[in-house]
Formats: structure tokens, C-alpha cells, sequence
């Protein structure tokens, strides 16, 4: 009973924030209300019994995407108004799809029941959570059957944080900047050594 | 109704995902909320695995959902680099007006 209600809480504030995420009238509220909307995926999480992940998300998505996404939010100088433009006249068509999808997607939802073999396919058991934590489990998991997906994961981000630093990086004119190469590769040579007679100067 | 089952994660995905794909229809102009959509996509997709993952008892599933958790991570700081250097050169960040990547 208290479990249901939780979830109806979770899953009703989760939906919400979905929706003023794309009805927001300002791009910083959709990246506020997104924020909710991880905040609120990260306790029906909590509630499947994925420890890990919910706090995963809430670091991961709400820690750093989402910051991200504030960033570049009011780092630009857009135009609001005339972004919003043509929100109505999209309207029926979005509505139209999504009515479509979601029937669908609900429908698939209900009629599905798990095959006679599916017991048996179970290729990574859960463990009794009185004796390995989730994190424990799954930590367990990665670091043997999929040690290298985690290492693909790594080079993935890697080069996901090399792509962003490059691609934003600019050099900007009229402005000097210490290049220590040039300093180290100094010699006796480029230094002069002169004689200035006292009160004449060079 | 009040035994919450896998049918009832997988509604509450299932509106998710949908919000997304809406979502990106009614922002055709900006490119910042449809990111955030395919961010609401790929979220949806994450209480698909775990809800799965929980139902069957299987631990794959939040493996998968970490990995999807990482290409979504990367997939946001690529797709915001993009949009901040297409900024500079255009001054906008309006989808129409994106027809050629060449800067």
C-alpha cells in the first residue's frame, strides 16, 4: 500500500516535469524541470531496487549533464519569443504521433508476459540483497563478464571530452600567450651580454 | 491497482518516451529542448532495462542501463560543443537555419 503510493508519487511527479520540460516557456525552466525529472526517475529506481543507478543518475545526470545543459543554456543569447514560434501549429501532428506511440507502447506493455524460458535464460542471477548490496553485485558484474564494455565506456567518454575540448576551443586574436616550448628551448645564443657605460644606457 | 507491477514501470516509461518524441516535434526551432528530449528518451529507455532487469532478476539489464547512461553522458557534451561552436559562427541556434554544418 505505502509502496504504491510512493510509486503513484514518483511516477505522476516524473510524468509532470516530463511534460512542462517540453511545454516550458523559458529553456532554463526545461532544464529545472528536467533536473525534477531525474531527481524523480532516481526514486522509482530506488524502488526497483537499482541502488547503484539511482544514485549514478542523480550524480551523473543531475550533477553534470544537467549542469551542462544550464551552462549552455544561459550562455547563449537566443531569442525566446522567436523560438517558441510554431509551437501551436506543430501541436496536432506531435499529438497525433505521440497518441499513436503511446497506444502502442501501452498496448505492448499489458500484452506481454515473460516466455516459459525466460526463468532459465537468466544470465546473471540477482543475489539475495541480504547478503550482497546491489552495488556490490553489479560492481561484481562489470569488473569480470564486462570489463572490457566498461573500458569501451571509458574510451567512449574519453573521447567524448577530447571531441567537446576541441571543438570549442579557440584561439583568440591579439592576445599573447606564454609559450613555454620556446622558452625551455633557449640557449646562450639568444642572450647578449653588452657593457653600458654608467649614465649613458645602451 | 495497488500492487505495483512491471506493467506499471513500463506505462511510466512508455509516457516518457512519448513525451520525448513530442517533444521533439513541438520545438522544431530549438535545438537545446530537443536535446533535452532525446535526454527524456533515453531515460525512458533506462527504467525500460532496470524495470526488466528488477522483474526477471537478471543484473544485465543495469549493466546495459549504465552504458546507455554513458553514451547518453557523452552524446549531451558532444551535441552541446556543436550547438556552442555553431552559435559563434551563426549567431543562432534555430533547426531551419541549420542546413549545412560546413562553418
Amino acid at each position: 500500500m505505502s509502496t504504491a503510493l510512493i510509486f503513484y508519487l514518483f511516477a505522476g511527479l516524473t510524468v509532470a516535469s516530463g511534460v512542462m520540460v517540453v511545454s516550458a516557456r523559458n529553456p532554463v525552466h526545461s532544464v529545472l524541470w528536467l533536473i525534477l525529472c531525474f531527481f524523480n526517475t532516481a526514486g522509482l529506481f530506488l524502488l526497483l531496487g537499482a541502488e547503484f543507478l539511482a544514485m549514478v543518475l542523480v550524480i551523473v545526470y543531475v550533477g553534470a549533464v544537467a549542469v551542462l545543459f544550464l551552462f549552455v543554456v544561459m550562455m547563449l543569447d537566443v531569442n525566446l519569443a522567436e523560438l517558441r514560434a510554431g509551437f501551436l501549429h506543430y501541436l496536432p501532428l506531435g499529438g497525433l504521433v505521440g497518441a499513436v506511440l503511446l497506444g502502442e507502447l501501452v498496448a505492448v506493455a499489458f500484452a506481454w508476459s515473460p516466455g516459459k524460458m525466460a526463468s532459465s535464460l537468466t544470465r546473471a542471477p540477482m543475489p539475495d540483497l541480504a547478503q550482497v548490496s546491489n552495488t556490490q553485485a553489479l560492481g561484481r558484474l562489470l569488473y569480470t563478464d564486462y570489463v572490457y564494455l566498461f573500458q569501451a565506456a571509458g574510451l567512449i567518454l574519453l573521447v567524448a571530452m577530447i571531441g567537446a575540448i576541441l571543438l570549442t576551443h579557440r584561439r583568440r586574436e591579439g592576445v599573447r600567450r606564454q609559450r613555454i616550448a620556446d622558452q625551455v628551448a633557449r640557449d646562450a645564443s639568444s642572450v647578449e651580454l653588452r657593457k653600458v657605460p654608467s649614465g649613458r644606457g645602451v | 491497482m495497488f500492487e505495483i507491477g512491471l506493467a506499471h514501470y513500463l506505462i511510466v516509461a512508455a509516457i516518457l518516451f512519448t513525451l520525448g518524441v513530442v517533444g521533439i516535434f513541438l520545438n522544431r526551432k530549438n535545438v537545446i529542448i530537443i536535446m533535452m528530449s532525446i535526454e527524456l528518451i533515453l531515460l525512458a529507455v533506462n527504467l525500460n532495462l532496470v524495470a526488466f532487469s528488477s522483474a526477471l532478476h537478471d543484473l544485465v539489464g543495469q549493466v546495459l542501463a549504465m552504458f546507455v547512461l554513458t553514451v547518453a553522458a557523452a552524446e549531451a557534451a558532444i551535441g552541446l560543443a556543436i550547438i556552442v561552436v555553431f552559435f559563434r559562427s551563426r549567431g543562432t541556434i534555430a533547426v531551419e537555419d541549420i542546413s549545412q554544418l560546413k562553418g
